[in-house]
């Protein structure tokens, strides 16, 4: 008994002068760390965890500035939620990752702090479509990642892959295919443009807007799914309950990788390429700090690793990534992209979405 | 023991806290929405506050006349349903053992555990062609090749129904077992079939828990928006799903506060009516 008893309490001893020990030695750098920190929104779930990750300690490590990453809501929320606080002066995150309609909307309330290009050098690596500007000229963000929205096909039921968007318009594909239910993220009426209409140039007017949605409605027969949920579309595909639709490049990738019958095409008028920006709220005080974490954040390498380890498709020029052919096929492709209309979706939002409504629902 | 009424401030006491809650909980955030629902809405923006119309004139169209009405339908058919289910069920429940009705309402009680979501994608891999019960079918040589039932008006109806047949059975079952059993014996010594005796004496004597069910499970399959997205087609889809379309995807909260209100007055108004005619019915 006596000898139990002093070893528990010399065991105890022990493990308390460890804990004690490595609590002394952790706390100089977790010091260092606080000096500078920056609060940073990124899309919760799979984003977020692979940013914590794979990219911000190395953030850290590289520039000591500590990142407390904070969970977005998907949608507009996150916007309302950073408009509300900045009214009150309060930055729930100082750099968020914006779509590219939050940028335009914040744009409108001057949400978004104007970055210092010189601050930035890495920032000339970027596609210069990746550079979101105020009216005037300033920038208000910079591309954070890509991703693109392609045509995919179950292999079983489709031997061959479709070359063209036009695939969705073949009356042999009725009731087969599973749509994106949003004129917001389905970007539909781009394709239709591009596809058949010369470009996305051709909505620049409303006569050319109803055109699109003329030759859209055409599709609707064709239409099993329109989906919110992606899970949904996803495990139709595949099973091969919904063998053809729109869906992200590099999740169909990841199934096709884990042997499910599914492909990822990017058709002949091209995928449709969405993104984020960085983007700084008004009401930050951590501007240096800002400025740091995008401009790390626009270097191919870590470009290249946002590629290979998240999925996302590089917002940097092609030529200065080390990116293999297959790991640039895999997240994005050389056909030129088809490219929302953010600016419409925006200024004609709810006439967009009252005759998209009426397209699909009536 | 008699029942005074209450004299001072201090017997009404009992109600401050439930008032308060109800103030907090219900009335205040519903007042919100309804003055949301008179703001303007800023296009590639967000809303100011004023007091216009304009979100309910945008409402009042054809368009959202029939998706409202579509709504109020789909939520009276699966009432109707629901109850014409669970009313023989219940009353065949009650006549078991004590300890056979615990089972049946735990796994009833079970149902309720499960969310919406996994609802409608179980529902949605039953009616599907490639996994689902129509190769069952097949197997029994009772039908040529698997086809699938989903998306559909019967598998929306049907995932709603499931979903809230269990509370209707709740919500009749302490009715039905506090009848008093010695109705239908009277009727059956008459000389009545235990069909009749069921449809001519204990139906119209539970006539207004009837009512009230019928109520519930209406009020309860109005709000329902996921079942009607997985599982049907876009003209499935209830005004819940539009509302969350403006509200979520287009940040449009002055036109889903709008529609909101108008599906609350209306559903108020349905109620309102049922309750009348019922009471009518009952003075003749």
């Amino acid at each position: 008994m006596d000898t139990i008893l002093r070893k528990g309490v010399s065991r105890r001893a022990v493990l308390g002068a460890g804990a004690l020990g490595t609590a002394m030695l952790a706390m100089p750098s977790v010091l260092r760390a606080q000096d500078k920190s920056l609060k940073v929104g990124v899309y919760g779930g799979y984003f977020k965890n692979s940013f914590d990750k794979n990219i911000f300690p190395e953030f850290t490590k590289a520039t000591g500035i500590a990142v407390e990453s904070v969970a977005e809501p998907t949608g507009e929320a996150w916007l309302v939620q950073l408009e509300q606080a900045a009214k009150a002066s309060a930055a729930p995150a100082d750099v968020s990752m914006m779509s590219q309609v939050s940028m335009i909307k914040g744009q409108s309330t001057e949400l978004w702090t104007p970055l210092d290009v010189a601050k930035l050098p890495n920032s000339k690596n970027l596609i210069d479509r990746f550079i979101n500007k105020y009216p005037d000229g300033r920038v208000a963000g910079i591309g954070a990642v890509a991703w693109y929205i392609t045509l995919v096909t179950n292999t079983d039921v489709y031997k061959e892959a479709p070359t063209s968007w036009q695939a969705l318009w073949d009356p042999a594909n009725a009731d087969k295919l599973g749509l994106l239910a949003l004129v917001s993220n389905s970007f539909l009426l781009e394709v239709t443009a591009k596809t058949f209409f010369g470009g996305t140039n051709a909505l620049d007017t409303e006569e050319g807007l109803l055109k699109a949605f003329d030759k859209l409605a055409e599709v609707k027969p064709n239409v099993r799914l329109w989906y919110r949920d992606e899970a949904q579309f996803e495990q139709a595909l595949k099973s091969g309950e919904i063998p053809m639709g729109q869906y992200y490049h590099d999740v169909t990738g990841l199934a096709a990788s884990e042997g499910h019958p599914v492909r990822s095409t990017f058709p002949k008028e091209g995928g449709i390429q969405d993104s984020g920006c960085w983007a700084l709220s008004r009401a930050s005080k951590k501007v240096d700090e800002a400025h740091i974490f995008i401009d790390y954040m626009s270097q191919p390498a870590i470009q290249a690793t946002l590629s290979r380890k998240v999925g996302t498709a590089p917002t940097v020029k092609r030529e200065l990534l080390d990116l293999t052919d297959k790991e640039f096929a895999a997240v994005s492709s050389d056909i030129e992209p088809i490219l929302p209309r953010y600016d419409l979706l925006t200024t004609k939002a709810d006439f967009l979405n009252q005759k998209w409504t009426e397209l699909i629902v009536g | 023991m008699k029942r005074e009424p209450p004299q001072s401030v201090a017997d009404y006491g009992p109600l401050f806290f439930p008032a308060g809650m109800l103030l907090i909980f219900f009335v205040v955030p519903f007042g919100t929405m309804i003055a949301v629902s008179f703001f303007q809405r800023q296009q590639g923006g967000f809303y100011t506050p004023a007091f216009v119309f304009s979100n309910y004139e945008r409402f009042l169209s054809v368009f959202f006349g029939g998706v409202l009405g579509f709504s109020l339908m789909l939520a009276i058919t699966v009432a109707i349903c629901c109850v014409v289910l669970a009313l023989p069920f219940t009353y065949l429940l009650s006549k078991m053992a004590r300890r056979l009705q615990v089972v049946w309402l735990v796994a009833l009680l079970s149902v309720l555990s499960l969310s919406e979501v996994i609802i409608g994608f179980a529902w949605s891999t039953l009616f599907s062609r490639t996994a689902g019960i129509t190769n069952i079918l097949v197997e029994l040589g009772v039908m040529k090749q698997a086809v699938a039932l989903s998306p559909s008006f019967g598998a929306v109806l049907t995932g709603m129904v499931y979903q809230a047949f269990p509370y209707t059975v709740l919500v009749l079952y302490p009715a039905i077992v506090r009848l008093d059993p010695t109705l239908v014996e009277a009727a059956r010594t008459l000389g009545s079939s235990p069909l009749r005796a069921f449809f001519n004496v204990l139906v119209p004597a539970l006539r207004n828990t009837i009512m009230a069910t019928l109520i519930m499970v209406f009020i309860f399959a109005l709000g329902s928006y996921l079942l009607p997205q997985i599982l049907g087609r876009p003209q499935h889809w209830t005004l819940s799903v539009l509302i969350t379309d403006q509200a979520i995807y287009q940040s449009n909260m002055p036109f889903a506060a709008a529609m909101a209100v108008f599906l609350v007055l209306v559903t108020l108004g349905l109620v309102a009516l049922t309750l009348l005619i019922g009471r009518k019915g009952e003075k003749a």
